[in-house]
Order: structure tokens, then sequence, then C-alpha cells
């Protein structure tokens, strides 16, 4: 990734699928710690680094464990009732894992109008998903319909990761799958 | 621009002119296209004088409430105490997707508004809150704030002037109601995006309790255009009998539309030209059915009253309706009106932070009423129940998402109240009659009439 609080940091990684019984590693050690002492230099409080380090354990696990919550809890210096609360707010932050492919399309009223059922209903097709929110036997894709994505003249927007696809039309689903490895 | 359209010679391309030019992006390509003499103008001048010019501008807030720029500006007096300014990137209106062009395209340009609006305001630091969604543009702005800061004219000694600005970038995480201004403020503070009560207002106690100013993307954009080529210039473009309306105006356009894009025309432009000559009408020959010119949170116009009205406040306000974010959901005559208005509701649904009770509920119950008709089961009581719930739902909460939620299903349903009445009709096996008592008023009302 390019973008974001974490670019450019070296974050070690672990597979996005499957709950862990091992125990928790932290994430902030080494240079992501440094980065979100960096990240936190930029607020008068270390709270208002939430958001970002919450960024930055989903891009190195794929999603927010109860472990990831104690850790950013301690790191910034509030509880995780607090931590939780947060996390549970915003829906972009995954509170389980996902397939590896998470993949959102917009069918809000702009994109509704221009047949985005019809799209979600190709991915849940071509994923084998076969419902919205639940994971592919074989772990790789999730699909979910997601509110306005802010981009309604380009109907429909579509999701993947971190790869904003636009205008994406039922037939060019099995393409668009295609690109996921 | 009509992006991604070739721009139409009626359109006035001043935020939008390098909208689709990848060369704009970068520090070297925004300076070849005039960019920073705005911030270095204005560092060179006092701050009230940077405020005066806004002011006399006649710039309005381009996220919804239209609020004048100059006077917001004017609330911030040099007390000593940091001041912080938030750019609200948040944009996710339904309909609305123009800052994201900005963003995307012209990224040097909002770091230039964003950095001469903190030095009108006093403001050392200033964040930019971009939703978590707008990968593209939070890639493009992030570089664009590095590249300012490589080249001097963002930090400890901007531009060589010895005045300080720092400009971060902040990533939402999903969520609509963080574009609401005191929500914002929240999640930049780490916590959840629950908006406050109000007073005390951001000039007084804002981000981190400090005196704060928060501006749309287009707002600072144009800003930065106003104090370059001065007020005379933006109060020029307009209606000439309206000068509370000045300048252009991005409007995103989408739905049933034949050609969907952004379009920069200057305030005041008549819809129904915009509506049919720039953006082609609705698709495949069809006819328009509806409009919701400003956004999604705005009253629904049938196409025949569009043709007569003025996109500007006034001319919005006049009409019945809102400028709003300048978002124009189109809708033809193949849509479904109270399939589409359900979906509207849910999306607000979805979105309440849930703090008021009228507001939670409200969506809730507006979204089960509506989804209810639209499969067949709902009742003609339910039309009545849907809009008294829409009155417990206005004016009484924190925020205006409650009333956002009930402003389009109440003018849905006066307007297209037989698309209603006949998927309630039709669930009930009677041939359904068109409704004899007048818009607006229920069944019972009308048999009680006189
Ligand atoms: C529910 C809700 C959502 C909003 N979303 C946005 C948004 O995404 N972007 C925005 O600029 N303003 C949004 N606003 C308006 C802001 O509260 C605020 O008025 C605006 O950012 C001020 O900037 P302006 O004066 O430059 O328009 C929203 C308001 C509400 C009530
Ligand atoms: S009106 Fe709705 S969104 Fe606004 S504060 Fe109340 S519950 Fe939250
Ligand atoms: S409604 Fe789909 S992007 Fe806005």
């Amino acid at each position: 990734m390019t973008y974001g609080p974490s670019a450019g940091a070296k974050l070690a990684t672990t597979p996005a699928h499957g709950h862990d019984d091992a125990p928790y590693q932290p994430v902030f050690t080494g240079a992501a710690r440094d980065e979100l002492e960096t990240l936190c230099a930029r607020y008068p409080s270390r709270q208002a680094a939430l958001l970002p380090a919450l960024w930055m354990i989903q891009e190195a696990r794929g999603w927010v464990s109860d472990g990831a919550v104690e850790e950013v809890a301690q790191v910034l210096g509030v509880s995780a009732a607090h931590v939780r609360g947060v996390l549970t707010f915003y829906t972009m932050y995954h509170q389980h894992p996902v397939g590896k492919h998470f993949i959102q399309v917009c069918t809000t009223t702009p994109c509704n109008l221009c047949g985005a059922e019809d799209v979600v209903n190709a991915f849940l097709r071509h994923t084998g998903c076969g419902e919205l929110g639940v994971t592919s036997d074989d772990g790789r894709f999730t699909v979910i319909e997601v509110e306005c994505l802010g981009a309604c003249g380009f109907a429909t927007p579509v999701m993947i990761n971190s790869r904003f696809l636009e205008s994406v039309t039922p037939d060019a689903v099995p393409d668009v799958l295609e690109e996921c490895d | 621009m009509g992006y991604p359209h070739p721009r139409h010679p009626r359109e006035t391309p001043v935020l939008s002119e390098h909208f689709g030019d990848p060369a704009a992006r970068t520090l070297a390509g925004w300076k070849a296209r005039g960019g920073y003499q705005a911030l270095e103008q204005a560092l060179a001048m006092d701050p009230v004088a940077v405020q005066n010019v806004v002011k006399d501008s006649g710039l309005r807030g381009r996220g919804g409430a239209g609020f004048p720029a100059g006077i917001k500006w004017s609330f911030m007096k040099p007390d000593g105490k940091p001041h912080y300014l938030c750019c609200n990137g948040d944009e996710s209106e339904p309909g609305t997707f123009k800052d994201r062009e900005i963003m995307r395209w012209t990224p040097h340009a909002l770091v230039e508004g964003v950095a001469t609006a903190m030095h009108a305001i006093y403001a050392e630091t200033g964040y930019i809150y971009i939703r978590g969604e707008f990968t593209e543009p939070l890639e493009a702005v992030t570089a664009a704030v590095r590249e300012a800061y490589a080249a001097g004219i963002l930090g400890a000694n901007a531009m060589g002037t010895g005045r300080r600005l720092d400009i971060h970038v902040h990533k939402g995480a999903g969520a609509y109601i963080c574009g609401e201004e005191t929500a914002l403020m929240n999640s930049l503070e780490g916590k959840r995006g629950n908006p406050r009560i109000k007073p005390p207002f951001p000039a007084v106690a804002g981000l981190f309790g400090k005196p704060t100013t928060i501006n749309n993307v287009e707002t600072l954009t144009a800003a930065a255009h106003v104090v370059r080529r001065g007020a005379e210039w933006y109060k020029a473009m307009g209606r000439p009998d309206n000068p509370k309306s000045t300048g252009t105006k991005l409007f995103s356009v989408c739905g049933n539309v034949a050609r969907p894009g952004n379009y920069e025309v200057t305030l005041g432009f008549p819809f129904k030209d915009f509506l049919w000559e720039l953006c082609g009408g609705a698709p495949d020959g069809r006819r328009i059915k509806a409009v919701i010119p400003g956004g999604s949170s705005v009253p629904i116009l049938t196409a025949e009253e569009c043709e007569a009205v003025f996109m500007d406040y006034e001319g919005m306000a006049a009409a019945g309706t809102l400028l709003g974010s300048g978002g124009v959901i189109v809708f033809d005559d193949t849509a479904d009106m109270p399939r589409q208005i359900a979906r509207l509701a849910r999306f607000y649904a979805h979105e309440s932070c849930a703090q008021c009770s009228q507001c939670r509920e409200g969506t809730a119950w507006t979204t089960r009423i509506l989804e209810r008709i639209c499969r067949g089961e709902g009742s003609f009581e339910d039309l009545d129940t849907l809009l008294e719930i829409g009155e417990q739902m206005s004016g009484k909460t924190i925020c205006v998402l409650s009333d956002s939620c009930a402003t389009p299903v109440a003018s849905g349903l006066r307007k297209f109240r037989h698309e209603f009445e006949a998927k309630i009709g039709k669930k009930q096996g009677k041939a359904f009659v068109p409704s004899a008592y007048p818009t607006g008023l229920t069944p019972a009302a009308a048999g009680s009439a006189p």
C-alpha cells in the first residue's frame, strides 16, 4: 500500500484469514512503533492517533483482534473499552477475519438506479460466496454491500481491499475477479 | 469540465480546469499552472485582509449549509490560543462526488486553499480529514503535502515568511456522520464520531477544545482562487439580480442521466439547460421523472418543477428545495420511486450515530415501513404514519441527519404518492384508483374535509 499512515513501514504480516489461537504478537515494535510515535506528534493528544493506529493494525493483520485492542489501548494510554467503542463505530475496521479479497459494492440510491444490485449478485455468484458477508470456502472472497462510496457518477463503484474500481458492470465481474490473486 | 466527459462550452471551469490532467497533480505541474501564487499573496497580507477579500467575494460554504466563508473566518480572533483548521473531505452524501475530483486531480489546489485559510484564521495546524474509502484522493493529497513540505511551502518557515504552517492528512474509517462538523472533530480526537451539542460552536471550542474553523474541500479550494483573482472577479459570476450567490460551483450529476459527471457552472445557471443540454437528460431517450438537486438530504423535485429553477441558494429555496452539496440525482420514468426512497431511508438508518432517539428509531422505522410497502405488505395508514414519524424526526435532534432522512421521504410521498398507493392497492387485491384527494392530505383528512 502506498497511502495512509503505514506507508513505507515494514510491518510483520500474518495471513488475513482464520482466527488464530496463538498468543498475540504485538504490531507496534521496531519501525512500526517509531512510525506510530511520529503520528502521535501530529496531534496534541495521543488518543488522536487512535484511528491511524487501528489502520496500522488492520494493514498488518487484516483485522483488529481483542489482543490488538489491548495493545492499542496500552500504547496510546487509553482504556480498552474506549478503543473497542471506537472500533465498533467505524465500518471499515474488521472485527473478524475476512476473505483475502474484501469486496464492497455500493448499492445506495444513485448506484441502485443504475443497476448496482445486479453487480452485487454477479459478485456473489462468481466468487462462490452466495450470500452477503459470508466468506467463500477457500477463504479468498467476502462480498458486502456498502453505502455511498462518493463516486456516484461512476456507477457502480467497487472497492476490493484498497483498490477502488469505477463503473463496474455485471459483465465485467469475471474479469475483475481474474485480477485477484 | 464535465469530467469524465469533455467540457461543455457553457461550463465555467475554475476549480475543474485541470481535472483529468495528471500533470497538474505534481508540485512542478501545479506551479506551472499558477499554483501557490495565492498562498504567497495571502502570506504577505494581514489575516484580517484575507478574511475581508473572502467576505467581499460572497463565497459561501460548499459543504451543504452555504454559510459565508469569510464571515466564518472572521470569528477567529488572535487570542493567543492554538487555532485549528479542519478541511472536510469526508464527502459521503449520496449523489455528491465533487471533492473527490478536486482531491485526486488537483491536490495542491486544496493544500494551497487550506494553507491560505490557516493564515487567515491564525492557525498553525490544519487537518485534512478524508474518508477512508477515498484511496486515490488520500494518496494524492498525502503526496502533495509531502511535496509542499519538501519545497518549504509548509513547515516552520512557510514560503520563507517565518510563519508556521503544518498540515496533516487524517484518514477516516467509514462513517457518513463524520462529515458533520463536530462529529469530524470527535473522530479526529480519536473518539466515536458522535456530533456534539452546540453551543459551544467550533469557533469557540472546537477541535481539542480550541477555536476551530471547518470548511469543505471545495470552499477552501475556491478561497485560494478568490485571494489570487480578487473579490470583484468572483462576485461578477452569478445572476446579476442575485448578489447572495456568487462564483462557480461544482455540480455532481448521477443516477438515470445520459452524461453523469461533474460540471462547473456559475451559480444561477438555469437548471433546465443544465439537466437537458449539459447532462443530456435521461439515458436512451427516456424521460426524467424526478430530481434531487442538492445531495440526498434535500426535497425531491418533479421534472416539471425543475424547469424554471436557477441553480443557486435562493433559486433552489424558491423552488422549495436546497442547493445543498450540489449532488444532482436524476430519476427517469423507469425508476421505482418507493423502492429508491426506501433505499435512501436505509442509508440514513445505517448511518445514524444513534445518540438521539428520534433519529435512531425514526430512521429505522421509516425504513421498515417503506420496505414493507415495497414488499406489497403495506397499508394506507402506513403513509400517514411515515409523515408523522417524519415530523417527529425534524428539528428535534443534535444534528440534522434525522431531518435529512425525513425530508426526501416526505417530499417523495407528497409528490409520488400514487406510486406508493399503487404498491399498497396491489397487495390488497384492489384495482388501483388514483387518489382523489389533493396530494399532501391523508385519506382520513380528505374524507373529513367539508
Ligand atoms: C450528517 C451530515 C453530514 C455532512 N457531511 C459533510 C461532508 O461529507 N462534507 C462536508 O463538507 N460537509 C458535510 N456536512 C456539513 C458540515 O457539517 C459543515 O457544515 C461543513 O463542512 C462546513 O463547511 P463549509 O462551510 O465550507 O460548507 C455534513 C453535515 C451533516 C449534518
Ligand atoms: S440526529 Fe442522528 S446522527 Fe445526528 S446526532 Fe442525533 S442520532 Fe446522531
Ligand atoms: S451512491 Fe454509489 S457511490 Fe454514491
